[in-house]
């Protein structure tokens, strides 16, 4: 294991930690774009996801957008972009593709998680004489948040993942040093870089995962049913209609 | 155009490439998932471990895996069974799970029903279950044939040549055509491939358009239909 060593020893030494590659520098830029082009995708995706769900209405849409993105090699939409935007616009090229990336999980969690809610509670909720903007505020928001937040992990990683191969154009991030070492053959830094990256996203996920558990609202909890819960790992689901009727959260990995 | 015209050869010796490479991690990755997952679904307590660490492996950014996986088991990075073996990874973490959804969503009426007439659970699975959560399986195959083209393609940054190779090579070139037709090749190789998911399902489930259609006709006549 001198191979993983050497990636520490890459890592702790002070020429890593100063200069316009520092790795905090690369984090900070890493977080900036994924932050960034997350909220943009997300004040486009969410509102328009609420809206086809409350509505009905778009459904194939949203589906067909978020099967299609599937096929999209994330890698060549940002060399296109690239190259289309010239090559002096490299940050605009990518963030641009990362909004694009974002935007499908974005969309199908926020519609989603109100189409699986119980047409009986929101019915009810109606009933009660709650005016339409109060079902959607009051019921079919606070139901639909664990999907809407399983939609926005999805994004995130994903965005993650694009921005690490968006160091082949020279955006900087953390993988900088894997794209930089690879043709140099400097291993001890590839490694390095590629622990950094898988870090990153796994804290995120776990970040994410606990703020999906946290969403669940108190009732549906108490219930016992945690059956908004977007991604229930390790849980044991009810049978049935388990993956086949919303399968579009499942999260997309792409590069 | 010229410059697809002027190199259809290269692009078609690509997709084959590419091609092979997705339907070896594919096939790959069924086979490895369909043990698995029959495992995580029998046995409650390894189904939790099981997913999370699929999961937590599928988390990782293909990059970063593509460069751990060697320096774990001490191959070369740079080599195609490299690519293929991350590939793999990732189509195991979305089908165990389609896996086990699928085996969750058989009958248990009807997986009594195959015990009382005596078959063992070898057979029990081979012959009633795995076909019953086929179609469950398939829509997971599906996901994961068209999100492994896709992927594929950063097999490029590694070095080793597919139709990732139009991008870098078009972005040092400058050719917008070059990157543009990497682009629509996996797409189209990816519907290509959904599609002739959807007709080996058709071939091999040909009971699913029966029951589908019998399901409708007894919801129509009011008594419970089963849809699959």
């Amino acid at each position: 294991m001198n191979l993983f060593s050497d990636a520490v020893r890459w890592l702790t030494d002070p020429e890593q930690w100063t200069g316009s590659y520092a790795l905090p520098t690369l984090l900070g830029q890493h977080l900036l774009y994924t932050v960034l082009s997350v909220l943009i995708a997300a004040v486009i995706a969410v509102p328009a996801g609420w809206l086809i769900g409350h509505t009905g209405r778009g459904r194939e849409v949203a589906v067909a957008i978020s099967g299609a993105a599937r096929a999209i090699p994330s890698f060549g939409l940002l060399i296109l972009l690239v190259l289309l935007f010239g090559v002096l616009q490299v940050p605009a090229a990518a963030l641009v593709t990362f909004v694009l990336l974002g935007i499908p999980s974005l969309l199908a969690g926020a519609y989603t998680g109100i189409e699986a809610i119980d047409r009986r509670v929101v019915d009810a909720a109606r009933a009660m004489g709650m005016t339409p903007w109060q079902v959607f505020w009051k019921v079919e928001f606070r139901l639909g948040l664990p999907l809407l937040i399983g939609g926005l992990r999805a994004a995130t990683l994903q965005v993650i993942a694009t921005v690490t191969i968006a160091a082949y154009v020279n955006l900087g991030g953390l993988g900088w040093p894997i794209i930089q070492g690879i043709p140099l053959r400097r291993f001890d830094q590839v490694l390095a870089g590629a622990v950094l990256v898988a870090g990153l996203a796994l804290i995120v996920d776990l970040l994410f995962a606990l703020a999906q558990r946290a969403a669940v609202p108190a009732g549906v909890r108490a219930a016992g049913g945690g059956r908004q819960d977007a991604e229930p790992r390790g849980r044991r689901r009810p049978a049935s209609r388990a993956r086949l009727n919303t399968p579009v959260v499942s999260r997309q990995h792409s590069e | 155009m010229t410059w697809i015209l002027d190199n259809l050869g290269l692009i078609l010796n690509l997709t084959v490439v590419h091609l092979r490479q997705s339907v070896i991690a594919l096939v790959l990755g069924i086979v490895v998932a369909v043990p698995l997952g029959r495992f995580a679904w029998r046995y409650r307590l390894v189904r939790g471990p099981v997913i999370l660490l699929t999961g937590l492996l599928y988390t990782i950014p293909s990059l970063a895996l593509l460069i751990l996986l060697p320096a774990l088991f001490g191959y070369s990075a740079t080599s195609e069974s490299n690519l293929v073996a991350a590939l793999t990874i990732y189509a195991v973490a979305i089908l165990v799970r389609s896996v086990a959804d699928g085996l969750d969503a058989v009958d248990a009426d009807v997986r009594r029903a195959a015990t009382a007439m005596g078959y063992a659970p070898a057979r029990r699975f081979w012959t009633v279950e795995l076909p019953l959560a086929a179609p469950v399986i398939l829509a997971g195959v599906r996901v994961a044939a068209v999100s492994t083209i896709a992927l594929a393609t950063v097999g490029t940054l590694i070095g080793v040549t597919n139709l990732g190779y139009l991008f870098t090579n078009g972005l040092d070139r400058r050719l917008i055509e070059e990157v543009f037709a990497g682009v629509v090749a996996v797409v189209l190789l990816a519907i290509l491939v959904d599609v002739l998911l959807v007709l080996l399902g058709r071939l091999l489930m040909p009971w699913q358009r029966a029951t589908n259609g019998r399901a409708k006709r007894s919801r129509a006549t009011g008594t419970a239909g089963v849809s699959a």
